[in-house]
């Protein structure tokens, strides 16, 4: 009992941090029509970032904000001086983010080296809980409440305030609003950073959960691609019921079937294709 | 019409004595060129022709050279059967994807056909007993012709790919031409037309992509038996990107751009990671210049040239 509650819950926490990614992932989506390839490097990038800043200031609160802040604004530069001028046109923007992933993953691998490090986890958060007959890492429960929070946060963003309006106004006609003296640009502009801001805090997240390597941002990328998939591009409440699906289904099927265990998530996804092309919260 | 003939004769010609006059090494990029033309060919029948891009090419590619990994291992080294063999799994393959992805467009076409390879992708880099994992399945011997040649001599294996490109290609662009090409085209430029018009336009849909499968099938099974090993990489979005952008590089909807962007990406590639310690970046440099600077590829680029200058 207690080894299924420990891999429920480190389903569920491994999912939380797949939030993080697919909230901007399906956000950029759904607003801009833009799958973000490049949205993995982005979450190793902010990983990398993190360790750097810790390392000089050995707090975790800096290393956060700092390589959040630092990837946000590189997304500024992405979207203003690339993403822009290839503007709805899915292929060119897809082979874009493509090469991004090239490029942003090498310079990691030249700065942070090929060694896989952990992100060392903030004093505060480093023990464990006794919670009802299983061992808790208290960091995981942080995963949650940050996970939770920043759910919140961005349902409150998008259903009770004006920028909430907009971007809702946006989505379902972007014309329309244009017309209404909306300066969507300069808004898809802030969106993608705000994107990029969520990948690098999930970044920063699972460096201390599952660290960093060559690879990893690509990783954990096809994994939330699956997420938004499932759960709807562009749905909310899809990338997060979505995470924690493919959080339970990755927990799981490492555990129980370790050769089948990338199968175990692609599989349930095929079949949510072939009953609703558009994903379970997706609209068409 | 006669231009375009008298090239194609040139790159042939080009082509025969390509293995009598460059060293081994040059020989073997040729013939990595020549199989992937046939895999980007195969792409653009399904992204320039018929107007679907694919981010999972790979998964046909990578599928038909599992397919005849397993077979020279375990079963059989006559290459008939291997040959039927891989050009049903990769056929089946595409219709058994082909039914899901259909189903949308677009973006979401992009995604699917990616997740469904990464279903393949995921198989093979877990499954270690039965696909070797990481490592992939080394050791595939070259397959037995049942001719009086053998494929272990590297300039009959040189010809062996050259034949199977210039029938891949003779093929393809009978197809292309064909009537039924013609109402691949239609339901590129005008889907709703051409249902109006009493195609079933799914149906051409759905042929293309299996079509494109199978031949992208063909190209797998070759790179292994040049290769000697299968691994998941053969499978990959990295492999699925390469092959994009070969089309991309080249042009889409020509079919001879492709060509070029084989020959261009494998020398290229070659050429920058012999030379630069961080070849990834100028990879990744590449992609993003021939987006912004190429976008209709280098055919694009002849054809806007030659038009400015018959203006002149």
């Amino acid at each position: 009992m207690a080894y299924w509650l420990t891999q429920t819950f480190n389903g569920l926490t491994f999912g939380m941090l797949l939030f993080l990614l697919a909230a901007g992932l399906s956000l950029i989506f759904g607003l801009m029509r833009i799958v973000n390839l490049a949205h993995g490097s982005f979450y190793l990038l902010g990983a990398y970032l993190a360790l750097t800043v810790s390392q000089l200031t050995g707090s975790f609160l800096l290393a956060v904000l700092g390589a959040a802040a630092v990837v946000a604004c590189l997304g500024i530069v992405i979207e203003r001086l690339f993403l822009r001028r290839v503007q709805n046109q899915e292929l060119p923007q897809v082979l874009l983010t493509f090469g991004f992933i090239f490029v942003l993953e090498d310079i990691a691998l030249w700065l942070w080296g090929a060694i896989p490090t952990l992100l060392e986890k903030p004093v505060l958060f480093a023990g464990s809980l006794q919670i009802g007959g299983i061992v808790v890492p208290s960091y995981r429960i942080l995963i949650v409440v940050v996970g939770l929070l920043i759910a919140a946060a961005l349902w409150a963003l998008q259903s009770r305030t004006r920028i909430g309006a907009i971007i809702r106004a946006s989505v379902d006609d972007e014309e329309m609003a244009r017309g209404l003296g909306i300066n969507t640009p300069r808004m898809f502009t802030w969106m993608f950073a705000l994107g990029c801001f969520l990948a690098a805090l999930g970044g920063v997240m699972g460096g201390a959960l599952v660290g960093m390597y060559p690879g990893a941002g690509f990783e954990i990328l096809v994994l939330a691609l699956v997420v938004v998939i499932v759960g709807g591009l562009g749905s909310l409440r899809g990338a997060f019921i979505g995470s924690l699906l493919v959080g339970l289904l990755d927990n799981f099927g490492k555990a129980l079937f370790p050769e089948l265990s990338l199968f175990t998530i692609f599989a349930p996804m095929a079949i949510v294709l072939a009953v609703k092309p558009t994903g379970l919260f997706g609209r068409a | 019409m006669r231009r375009s003939t008298l090239i194609a004769a040139v790159i042939l010609a080009v082509l025969v004595v390509w293995p009598f006059v460059v060293p081994a090494y040059t020989r073997g990029l040729m013939i990595q060129t020549l199989i992937l033309a046939i895999f980007a060919m195969s792409l653009d029948v399904q992204l320039g022709y018929t107007g679907l891009p694919s981010l999972g090419h790979a998964a046909y590619f990578g599928a038909a050279g599992f397919t005849a990994a397993l077979l020279i291992l375990h079963v059989t080294t006559n290459f008939w059967p291997i040959l039927a063999a891989c050009l049903g799994v990769a056929a089946l393959g595409a219709a058994l994807f082909g039914l899901l992805a259909l189903q949308t467009t677009g973006a979401y076409f992009l995604m699917i056909t990616l997740a469904l390879a990464q279903v393949l992708w995921g198989l093979a880099f877990k499954w270690r007993s039965f696909t070797g994992g990481e490592d992939g399945l080394p050791g595939v011997s070259r397959p037995d012709l049942k001719l009086p040649i053998s494929l272990w001599n590297d300039t009959t294996f040189y010809f062996f790919v050259l034949i199977t490109f210039l029938i891949s290609t003779a093929l393809l662009l009978l197809l292309v031409r064909s009537p039924f090409g013609q109402a691949l085209k239609g339901v590129r430029e005008n889907a709703l037309r051409m249902r109006a018009l009493g195609y079933n336009v799914w149906l051409f849909k759905y042929l293309g992509f299996i079509i494109a499968g199978v031949f992208a099938g063909v190209a797998g099974m070759l790179f292994v038996f040049y290769n000697g090993h299968v691994s998941a990489s053969d499978l990959s979005i990295t492999m699925s990107g390469r092959v994009l952008l070969m089309v991309i590089l080249g042009g889409t909807g020509t079919l001879v751009g492709p060509i070029f962007g084989s020959f261009a990406i494998v020398f290229l590639e070659n050429e920058i990671s012999s030379q630069i310690e961080r070849w990834p970046i100028v990879m990744g440099a590449i992609y993003i210049a021939v987006v912004l600077f190429a976008p209709q590829g280098v055919i694009g680029l002849l054809k806007s040239w030659s038009a400015r200058w018959g203006r002149a």
